[in-house]
């Protein structure tokens, strides 16, 4: 081990803000990239799946097409 | 004589790549952790003080692999889009696609970490050096990218202009590598190169291979994830899209 105590650690030889600025910048964005991909992928998932419902409803209305139409 | 050779086209197709994507995602998050875990925990607990920078120098640990990662995955990502236009497979789109903002991301990072590393060492965030301005105009290449398939609506013609620019774009790579050598630049010359053996401390060095190797298993992940998001999406009108959203209902 390289340091003799936390503060150490952490002030990184006066250095501190600039070595925790990136590690936490850096930290930050590569948690932040896979989530919101994950993200991305469920609204698409219900979008598709919302869609597909959708057309399987249209689909069994083209085959009575004329049954909605106004009442005379 | 009778070997069969493998069909590697088979898995050019999106049917076939989608499931052997999947399986294959945990496993590359897994290796990220471990090779991320190992080379931060040499880097920051145990490789010693730089003779010349102090502590400050452990900005190396993430700058580095960051920047290398830039370059490579638009190497990639060119690789992808030149496929693409020869051989018009569908999955080589959106591969080009999936990596894009990925390569953005280490861009970004590289030049974060880079200014905040030039603050104490140089006693500037930013010079108009060749290699910091050939990096900034690496991360603006990935944003055009992704702006200009984001403005185009047919999928394959997006793949064609961003090809295109991708492959005019791949200049710019062995800029941003030789200019440290081409260029009297503020930034240092290469702490690793191919051609000679590396110019720092045998435990420094591995921990920042062993973080370029996180970045790059990281990259993967990332990138197949998204490409896997990316292959629904296009393909949402085949069967095999349907009948596995149907399964999941």
């Amino acid at each position: 081990m390289h340091w003799n105590s936390l503060a150490d650690f952490l002030a990184m030889g006066d250095h501190g803000l600039y070595v925790w600025g990136s590690v936490v910048v850096t930290a930050l964005l590569m948690i932040a990239e896979p989530i919101l991909v994950v993200r991305g992928r469920r609204k698409l998932l219900l979008r598709l799946m919302r869609q597909y419902r959708a057309e399987g409803v249209d689909r069994r209305d083209h085959r009575q097409p004329t049954t909605r139409r106004s009442p005379a | 004589m009778s070997h069969r050779l493998i069909n590697w086209f088979r898995y050019a197709s999106p049917q076939t790549f989608y499931p052997l994507a999947g399986k294959m995602i945990p496993w590359f998050w897994m290796l990220a952790a471990i090779f991320g875990l190992t080379g931060l925990s040499i880097g920051f607990l145990l490789a010693p003080t730089d003779a010349q920078q102090g502590e400050g120098y452990r900005i190396i640990f993430l700058h580095v692999p960051a920047s290398w990662m830039s370059m490579f995955i638009y190497l990639v990502m060119s690789f992808w889009a030149a496929m693409g236009l020869a051989f018009n497979t569908r999955l080589s789109g959106m591969m080009a696609s999936a990596l894009a903002p990925t390569g953005a991301l280490f861009a970004f990072i590289s030049l974060w970490t880079g200014a905040l590393w030039g603050k104490p060492m140089w006693g500037t965030w930013w010079v108009w050096d060749a290699r910091l301005t050939s990096e900034l105009i690496l991360l603006f290449l990935y944003i055009g990218f992704i702006a200009l398939q984001a403005a185009i609506d047919d999928p394959r013609r997006a793949d064609k202009a961003g090809a295109i620019l991708a492959l005019v774009g791949v200049v710019n790579i062995p800029i941003i590598y030789f200019s440290v050598k081409w260029w009297n630049t503020l930034h240092q010359g290469a702490s690793v190169s191919l051609t000679k053996s590396p110019s720092m401390a045998t435990t420094m060095l591995w921990g920042m291979l062993l973080c370029a190797l996180a970045c790059w298993m990281y990259s993967i992940a990332v990138a197949l994830m998204r490409a896997r998001t990316i292959m629904l999406e296009r393909e949402r009108h085949t069967d095999w899209v349907r009948t596995l959203l149907a399964a999941k209902e």
